[in-house]
């Protein structure tokens, strides 16, 4: 719909794999960081002219 | 196709009579043009209401789910698709419906139709490949084909997929149709082009849900966007409100829908709310070979795992 590649991601992780859960999290974070913040998908205050 | 109605009729008056059903389910002449009704026949006297041509675009699958009756329901492939999918899931039983199975050629697109003409259309009558329209000061005669809706136009289950009776000999399927080329096009825009292009095709909606409603597949109890506890997604005009709606809405119906095009049909603002619908069906297609409603023999794709599945994380 127009979201960048990188910024949504999906795993697969069992409740017992907490140094996977890790590991990805820390992954995603550096990718997203680098994207910076998302722009488009932000619902604002209406502004008053 | 205007002569399959003496059939439905006669159909439909054996069944009343000889109490194999409660009700049929059919379709009434609508109170605009090219608007056909859904209508309830439970009794003989009635069934003379029932009309059969070209603006029949409502999916009558939408008023079977949970019903208890004994029910006759005339059907187009796309119809009988969504019965499969309804038996499939439970919303009700195959022996409970008598399924009057009607090979389709196609319906008109009153959207398109409207646009073409010069005022107000106050007439609209058919012959098996025209479609003359009337109104103030203006008299057009279209060809049918160059009028059907897009998804008619695309489609390549005609015939009921499951059927009771059938009121003619099956019609030809189309084969030599490109039935991704929208999608294909969307899917080669960059992330900016694809963001602007939604935002403009959402542009007009006014949220009225009438695509949602006219949506077989949409029966739950209380729709997400209803849901006011907790409240999943904002009910305001909001373009990310908007959004929120429309792509959850499609993946509700991922590996569902059947391009019906009643949800399309049905939105008075003329978006093409199938667009959406129609990228998660050729991704069915293309990654698990499915295609919604086909047989009650093989569970849907979402709801089964495959060790073979296309995406790496999830193996
Ligand atoms: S989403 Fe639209 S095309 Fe798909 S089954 Fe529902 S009404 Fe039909
Ligand atoms: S029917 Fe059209 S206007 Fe109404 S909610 Fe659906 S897309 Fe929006």
């Amino acid at each position: 719909m127009g979201i960048e590649p990188g910024r949504l991601q999906f795993s697969w992780i069992s409740s017992a794999e907490s140094t996977k859960f890790v590991e990805v999290v820390n992954e995603i974070t550096t990718v997203i960081k680098a994207l910076g913040p998302h722009e488009n998908f932000v619902k604002r205050e209406a502004s008053i002219a | 196709m205007l002569s399959y109605i003496d059939k439905i009729k006669e159909i439909s008056r054996r069944l009343l009579k000889e109490s194999k059903v409660d009700m049929v389910i059919g379709f009434r002449k609508g109170t605009v043009v090219m608007m056909n009704e859904p209508c309830f026949v439970k009794t003989v006297a009635d069934v003379d209401k029932l009309v059969w041509d070209s603006n029949c675009g409502i999916n009558l699958a939408n008023y079977l789910a949970n019903r208890t009756e004994k029910i006759g329901i005339v059907a187009k492939g796309c119809d009988s698709r969504n019965i499969v999918t309804h038996i499939i899931e439970n919303k009700i039983k195959r022996d409970q419906v008598v399924i009057i199975g009607v090979p389709c050629k196609g319906m008109i697109d009153r959207h398109n139709i409207e646009a073409m003409a010069e005022a107000e259309i106050q007439e609209v009558i058919e012959t098996d490949d025209t479609i003359q329209v009337k109104g103030a000061g203006f008299e057009k005669t279209l060809d049918k084909k160059e009028v059907l809706q897009e998804n008619c136009a695309i489609c390549v289950h005609r015939n009921p997929v499951i059927y009771d009776e059938l009121v003619a000999d099956e019609v030809k399927e189309q084969t030599d149709v490109d039935r991704y080329e929208d999608v294909r096009h969307i899917e080669a825009l960059s992330p900016e082009e694809k963001w602007d292009f939604f935002e403009d095709l959402l542009s007009t909606c006014i949220r009225c849900y009438g695509c949602r409603n006219a949506c077989p597949l949409c029966y739950c109890p209380t729709c997400f966007v209803d849901e006011s506890r907790p409240q999943w997604v904002g009910k305001s005009q909001d373009s990310t409100d908007i959004r929120t709606f429309h792509f959850l809405r499609a993946y509700h119906c991922a590996g569902r829908c059947t391009d019906c095009g009643a949800c399309e049909r049905a939105c008075p603002m003329g978006i093409k709310v199938r667009l959406f619908t129609k990228k998660l069906e050729k991704d069915c297609l293309e990654l698990f070979d499915w295609e919604a409603g086909l047989t009650l023999e093989k569970r849907p794709p979402l709801d089964t795992y495959r060790p073979d599945d296309p995406d790496e994380f999830i193996r």
